[in-house]
């Protein structure tokens, strides 16, 4: 009896601890960057009242690293993005980054205490593309939905779309670019990235 | 009773209208054939929220998060029924009857929808409305609208709108009074609701009028589907 207890305990052992190890798992990830981030959002009394300036520098340390602009800008920009050199790739994808992190850091300052419940992930089998669902839990509303979708890139998964209640932060852009790009090409595209972000530097709130 | 049928023909007529008023439109969107009057409409609900922004933003200081959980519960209760019926319609019997039983309890414990009763037992509240159900139908969306204060919707959705009117228990109460009261309070406790978002959309979109209806449009593509669309792939090289 006791050694099936042993065995039990041992076999209980082994299927846990792949699951322990797996912390670079895209939901692992996920809750990690989200409980990361509130975490400080919390403390901090200037983020809350709405100093977006602070909350870019929190979004920029915590959460850039995971997140992979050049597929981002890829995925708003569509069958253009082909047009476009290196160069001009690397451009575009620099000015869209700055834009959507403000983005972020402006949808971070409304923060009001939510509670963030975490949607068990379907891993696909070829380990290609996942999507990680979140809602965010408030009372007397109904709960937003927040999926981040992640591919792996070499050994790390990274967020390459952000969807707030069924709306993508990246391709509800699509209509526009393409339009831009339409009269103007892609170094239109990139000015007009370039002249939006500076303004909103400017206006440094 | 009367009013209710004048204000329903009255939109039936303003969607004619404006349907074959925004045909003389040229447009270069197929979803949004009608963009020259989308574009005046929206200006006119930008005009009409300089008014009603300032009243969402005084009732978003004064009343405390309690009493605006309490007033979001109370209106989504009732709202709970009609999303029970749309559940049932689209044949999601399961859903309907957990709609069912949150209305039943938090109607009678949650003392006439104040608290989430049900919520904290675990069932989960569910939101739909008629244009939901004609879409899961296989109703097309059809060509998209900006209306005066009820602000976007696709064809199939404004349809859909007039329905959830027409059902809406807020809208069939007798007392004049009580029934304007009752809809303005859940108008500006909506607008509300929206305030933090203003930022976001303003900072982030080139375009607003262009922002706000594709968002809107991707929305109501993932409502209907219930959070669960099929992916778009539409990206030709994948981009590393």
């Amino acid at each position: 009896m006791m050694k099936f207890a042993c065995s039990l305990l041992f076999a209980l052992f082994c299927s846990l601890t792949p699951a322990l190890a797996q912390d670079n798992a895209p939901d692992a990830l996920v809750r990690k960057v989200t409980d990361d981030v509130l975490t400080v959002v919390r403390q901090d009394r200037e983020i809350r009242s709405g100093n977006t300036s602070k909350a870019i520098e929190l979004v920029e340390t915590k959460v850039l690293p995971y997140f992979n602009f050049q597929r981002m800008t890829a995925l708003a920009v569509g069958r253009d993005w082909n047009k476009a050199t290196a160069e001009q790739k690397t451009r575009l994808a620099e000015e869209f980054k700055t834009l959507l992190v403000r983005t972020y850091a402006n949808a971070l300052t409304s923060y009001k205490d939510q509670r963030i419940v975490y949607k068990p992930t379907k891993l696909p089998p070829d380990d290609s593309s996942v999507v990680v669902r979140t809602e965010v839990v408030q009372p007397g509303s109904q709960a937003v939905q927040i999926d981040y979708e992640l591919a792996k890139q070499g050994d790390v998964w990274q967020v390459y779309d952000v969807r707030v209640a069924g709306v993508s932060l990246v391709t509800n852009y699509r209509d526009t670019f393409s339009q831009e790009v339409r009269s103007n090409g892609i170094d239109g595209l990139i000015a007009m990235l370039g002249k939006r972000n500076r303004e909103l530097q400017a206006r440094k709130s | 009773m009367k009013t209710q049928r004048s204000t329903r023909i009255w939109c039936l007529t303003c969607a004619a209208l404006f349907a074959l008023g925004g045909c003389a439109t040229t447009a270069n969107n197929p979803k949004d054939p009608f963009e020259g009057f989308n574009r005046a409409m929206f200006a006119v609900n930008e005009g009409i929220d300089v008014v009603v922004k300032p009243i969402a933003q005084g009732y978003d200081v004064a009343a405390p998060l309690p009493l605006k959980v309490v007033i979001g519960n109370f209106f989504g209760n009732i709202w709970d029924a009609w999303t029970a019926v749309n559940n049932l319609l689209q044949g999601k019997g399961g859903d309907a009857a957990s709609d069912v039983g949150r209305v039943l309890i938090n109607s009678t414990l949650g003392i006439g929808g104040a608290f989430d009763i049900a919520g904290e037992m675990g069932l989960t509240k569910h939101s739909e409305d008629f244009g939901q159900t004609l879409g899961k139908w296989g109703v097309g969306d059809g060509p998209f609208f900006y209306w005066p204060i009820i602000g976007p919707r696709t064809t199939r959705d404004t349809f859909g709108w007039m329905v959830d009117v027409y059902c809406d228990p807020v809208w069939r109460v007798d007392d004049m009074a009580l029934r304007n009261s009752l809809v303005a309070t859940r108008y500006i406790n909506l607008r509300a609701s929206l305030l933090p978002s203003d930022k976001v959309v303003r900072e982030a979109a080139f375009d607003r009028y262009e922002y706000i209806r594709d968002a809107y449009l991707q929305h109501r593509r993932s409502e209907i589907f219930d959070g669960a669309q099929p992916h778009e792939v539409i990206v030709d090289e994948p981009a590393r």
